[in-house]
């Protein structure tokens, strides 16, 4: 079964030490963004993983991350287009730039493309209305799309990804 | 103090919150997420009301009734209309996913939803869109779960997780897509998982043993019962329909169950409808053996005029069936029929309650406890809602206590939550082996009796310098006694719990101790002794010896005939004894109501009627009679309450005349004269000629239908409804409409409150009594015979023995009991045989887990058992699974021999 990488099991327990003793199940969160990063989702096995390492019942896991829409429960693909669908973002096209997404990719939401490199994803405010519409992709916000500018992201995405292979 | 409501003035209870204030007025308000027995959390915005700032303020502000205190002179508006507009709209956006699907959904007419839907006017679906769907889980034999139909009043992780301390069923997601179920599918671990079928306000989570033959509520024939299945007494409501008893529901009684049920009560009914049944009278010694009720009479009546009758009485058969065989056969041959071990055991529980030294506690006070000390029983295997209540205890006491200096109302759930944290009351367990209460005890400790003994000792003379002599205590033993003897001393309600499965007197007399030294100055403790069987006090307080007696009186004088009621004699003694037994005896008379061991023996077996076909009174542990009704009518087969047998026997024993009337009634009156211990009994329920205006109280809820058709098959004309002669209710649905007296409510149904929650309209407040007080009586307020008891009896340590293992028995919550065994679905859950024990005593024997042991006692030998090696059982001791569907009465509390 996969496992923590040396230095982020090290992470971990520095993560796990913050708390009082008992109380291990505080660093629940912390400690799911790193099996994200590492795993890229959280599948059961891994929430079970975790559990174990938080000496908590597993259901106790899927409680909180189930709760949380920033954890993917199920593979996602390599870059997440993450795009914004609250008001103002809706008022300046994001439903164009969703549908346009959709039929470059041949995806629908919450899908990702078979080849594994792209998932499409639809979330509410990220506090970035004056750049509207916008989405966010990885750490970065991606801002004032346009078909033009989905067009060169997915292609930029491509690019980086043949060359990392 | 006064309050306005709609500008009228009502007197409330200082302390309550808004909404308690207004059903316990009779008013309707409707809520979700708020239960009475779990409080308020103001999540599901339901019962929202109008409160004003004074006579002159009319634009008021809304606010959620659950969640405000009543205060003196407030005004608050359930009739006005944006709160009204309010309550509408929010049980829209609740039905917005809900799937309409009530004719095919087991909650439909019992469903709060449904109720509250009609409630608030909301009557048309405006949302246009698709609704979620979500995949069921399979839960177990016990509960459905239809996810669909789920409103998120989260009312079920806040009992199964919060109140009954489970931790495999939980909440899922967020928003519209939040799910409660468990991690996977398979089966609730929790002992008290039925009760979501009455916590969820709609069709999530339902009866699934209901589903086998499912009746619509307003369907079903209902009658007051009282549970069989162990010592605690719950009430229930027995619901039948075509001759089959459908389902248990729970029956409010606010000193005893209060709104829930254990598994075991809950699901244990099937073994009424089951092929094991005896309906049919028989006459072994013919070919034919099926024999008529007047052949059984011309039979016996030589059986019982030739030789010296014999009677041997039961711990689960009712008073009035015990008094009947004592009657028939006399005082003097009349037997317990359980052995002299634990009939030695209950004699001297019902002198420690008689004697009046400690108060007898009921499963209410038990939840207000501030400290619990349990010694010797595995409560939550032998008495599980005793457990529930310990729970209640220790989870809720240390909160309410520090919500009372904060002025935060007991019922405002979640503040009480985060200001208790992880603070518990004060439990201590002292048993033989771990029990899943152990979780939220301040103290375990796992020893053999004696040494569970010794402790209690040695709490007693802590707490009571002196009292107690010969104390040769170690120091580890009195640093233990120092610690919870000094946690005792700190509450003001401890309650001392035991039992008698460790078939140890000093154990109860340690106990018993404890409590007594307690009991000083302002501090009033409370004592709890739990029994083996539903009426096992009730037997005992008859005061007649056990079997083990007769057994000896019938080798010695030979030639009697055995009258054995409702007792599987092999259940209760080792089989070599009964053996022994049977075989002195001239001739064997059984009455019962399942064929077992003892049924074989018979060469004239009589079909005893169930808690459901028949009428009798228990006694439960606490020394409260208890009054449970027929509720199958029996039109054709020979089946009748045992106590019936037995006095139509008598009177042909008497040569009266046969026939005379005949009521429960007429034997507990007849009892009270006989024996004065159970004075007061003849009140323990309305009489059988009660009735209010001239008028019966229905079994049958008013819109009961089908009863025209019912029997068409047989007859198209509606044959007369079953006449019972011997209580206040009736099989038709006439009758009178209004609040029966407490004891005799057949079902909770209000007009606009179909579902259980209408409870609140038969309390006299939120989780009071009943109207007009609760049912049952206390037989244990006599203090005519109240004299001193302290026991002062200190055993020897217990020693390991090289070659001997002291013989315990081992309950399990869903598996054991008699009856309930033969319900399918509990037998599904059922362990199989085992006996466990440390792994030094399986080295002592040269054996490993998973060996086959066989147990030999004074040349009696036990069939073969698995063993487990378990930490927690200390050396020396063998536990051995107990009244599960396959276990053999053994010689509890001995040294046996073991061998591989």
């Amino acid at each position: 079964m996969a496992q923590f990488t040396e230095e982020r099991l090290a992470k971990v327990k520095e993560i796990i030490a913050r708390y009082p003793d008992g109380k291990q199940k505080s660093a629940l969160l912390p400690v799911l963004h790193l099996a994200q990063e590492q795993f890229g989702w959280l599948s059961s096995e891994t929430m079970d993983y975790v559990a174990g390492l938080l000496q908590i019942e597993p259901i106790e896991v899927y409680e909180v991350a189930t709760f949380y829409s920033m954890y993917n429960l199920k593979p996602v693909g390599k870059y997440m287009f993450e795009v914004c669908q609250t008001g103002p973002c809706m008022v300046r096209g994001s439903e164009d730039i969703i549908e346009y997404i959709k039929q470059k990719l041949g995806i629908k939401v919450g899908e990702t493309t078979a080849d594994g490199l792209f998932t499409l994803k639809t979330v509410e405010c990220l506090g970035a209305c004056g750049y509207a519409p916008m989405m966010q992709l990885g750490k970065h916000y991606r801002e004032h799309l346009t078909k033009e500018k989905v067009d060169a992201i997915i292609e930029e995405c491509r690019r980086n990804a043949a060359a990392n292979n | 103090m006064f309050i306005h409501i709609d500008n009228k003035t009502y007197t409330v209870k200082a302390g309550k919150n808004l909404l308690e204030a207004c059903l316990t007025l009779d008013l309707d308000l409707p809520y979700f997420c708020w239960h009475p027995a779990m409080g308020s959390v103001g999540a599901c915005r339901q019962c929202a009301v109008k409160v004003y700032k004074d006579e002159n303020d009319m634009k008021g502000r809304l606010v959620m009734s659950c969640m405000e205190t009543v205060t003196e002179g407030l005004r608050l508006s359930i009739e006005d209309k944006t709160a009204k507009a309010f309550r509408e709209q929010v049980i829209e956006w609740l039905m917005t996913n809900h799937p309409h699907d009530c004719p095919v959904c087991d909650e439909g007419g019992a469903c709060h939803l449904q109720d509250m839907t009609v409630m608030t006017g909301h009557d048309y679906r405006r949302y246009n869109y698709k609704k979620r769907t979500y995949t069921n889980q399979y839960l177990g034999p016990l509960i459905n779960h239809e996810m669909n139909r789920c409103i998120q009043c989260y009312r079920c992780v806040r009992y199964y997780r919060d109140y009954a301390g489970g931790d495999d069923l939980n909440v899922f997601a967020a928003h519209n897509h939040v799910y409660f179920g468990r991690e996977k599918d398979g089966v609730l671990q929790s002992p008290f998982s039925g009760n979501l079928s009455e916590v969820c306000p709609t069709g999530v989570f339902t009866d699934k043993t209901l589903k086998e033959h499912y009746t619509r509520k307003w369907d079903l024939t209902m009658a007051p019962s009282v549970c069989n299945h162990c010592s605690v007494g719950c009430n229930t409501i027995a619901a039948e329909r075509y001759g089959q008893l459908r389902c248990m529901l729970n029956r409010y009684n606010g000193d005893v169950n209060g709104y829930f049920l254990c598994d075991r009560g809950r699901f244990g009914y099937e073994f009424v409808n089951s092929e094991n049944r005896i309906k049919q009278a028989l006459i072994r010694s013919r070919t034919n053996e099926a024999a008529t009720e007047s052949e059984i009479m011309e039979h016996v009546q030589s059986l019982i005029s030739m030789s010296k009758v014999v009677g041997i009485g039961s711990p689960r058969a009712s008073l009035e069936s015990n008094f009947a065989l004592m009657q028939l056969v006399g005082k003097e041959n009349f037997y317990q029929g359980i052995s002299e071990d634990e009939a030695h055991l209950n004699r001297l529980v019902v002198e420690m309650l008689r004697s009046g030294c400690v108060h007898s506690v009921s499963l209410k006070e038990i939840e207000q406890a501030d400290a619990v000390l349990i010694i010797g029983e595995d409560i939550w295997n032998t008495a599980p809602m005793m457990a529930l209540a310990v729970r209640q205890a220790v989870v809720k006491t240390a909160a309410s206590q520090a919500s009372q200096e904060i002025k935060i109302p007991v019922w405002l759930d979640s503040a009480i939550k985060e200001l208790a944290q992880e603070e518990k009351g004060f439990l201590a367990t002292l048993t033989i082996a771990t029990s899943p209460i152990d979780d939220i005890a301040t103290h375990s400790w796992h020893a053999a009796p004696d040494d569970l003994a010794r402790l209690g000792f040695a709490i007693a003379s802590y707490l009571q310098p002196g009292k107690i002599v010969n104390t040769d205590f170690s120091e580890a033993l009195l640093d233990k006694a120092k610690k919870i003897g000094d946690a005792l001393k700190k509450a003001k309600n401890p309650v001392v719990i035991t039992g008698t499965s460790c078939y140890n007197d000093n154990v109860i007399k340690a106990a018993f101790d404890v409590a007594v030294a307690l009991n000083t100055g302002e501090r009033k403790t409370s004592f709890s002794c739990v029994m083996t069987e539903c009426n096992s006090m009730g037997l005992a307080m008859m005061g007649s010896p056990s079997f083990s007696v007769a057994n000896e009186n019938i080798k010695t004088n030979g030639h009697a005939t055995a009258v054995i009621l409702e007792n599987d004699v092999y259940k209760h003694i080792p089989s070599a004894n009964a053996d022994e037994f049977f075989n002195s005896c001239d001739h064997v008379i059984v009455l019962d109501a399942l064929h077992n061991a003892t049924t074989e023996k018979a060469q004239v077996l009589l079909p005893a009627a169930t808690f459901a076909d028949g009428d009798g009174t228990l006694v439960n542990n606490e020394g409260r009679a208890q009054r449970f009704f027929q509720v199958i009518p029996n039109t054709t087969s020979q089946v009748q309450e045992s106590w019936r047998w037995l006095k139509k026997l008598q009177t042909l024993k008497l040569h009266t005349l046969n026939g005379h009337a005949l009521h429960p009634d007429d034997l507990l009156r007849e009892m009270e004269t006989a024996l004065p211990q159970f004075e007061g009994i003849t009140n323990v329920s309305p009489k059988h000629d009660f009735t209010i205006h001239g008028e019966k109280i229905p079994r049958e809820p008013h819109r009961y239908s089908g009863r025209t058709a019912i029997l068409a098959n047989k007859n198209v004309s509606e044959p007369k409804p079953f006449n019972d002669g011997d209580s206040p209710l009736s099989f038709t649905m006439e009758g009178y409409k209004g609040t029966p007296p407490s004891g005799v409510v057949p079902f909770f149904w209000s007009p606009g409150w179909n579902s259980v929650q209408s409870v609140n309209k038969y309390q006299e407040e939120t989780n009071g009594a009943l109207r007009g007080g609760n049912p049952g009586l206390q037989l244990f307020k006599n203090k005519s015979d109240a004299r001193d008891l302290f026991f002062n009896d200190v055993p020897e340590s217990f020693v390991v023995a090289k070659d001997r293992w002291l013989l315990l028995p081992k309950y399990d919550a869903l598996g054991s009991g008699e009856l309930s065994s033969y319900t399918a679905a509990l037998k599904t859950l059922s362990p199989q045989p085992f006996a466990s024990m440390s792994t030094g005593s399986l080295q002592a024997l040269n054996a490993k887990d998973g060996d086959m042991l066989q147990i030999v006692d004074a040349g009696i030998m036990y069939g073969s058992l698995p063993v487990k090696a378990d930490e927690n059982v200390c050396d020396g001791v063998v536990l051995v699974t107990a009244g599960l569907r396959e276990s053999m009465g053994m010689s509890w509390g001995t040294r046996v021999q073991i061998k591989k």
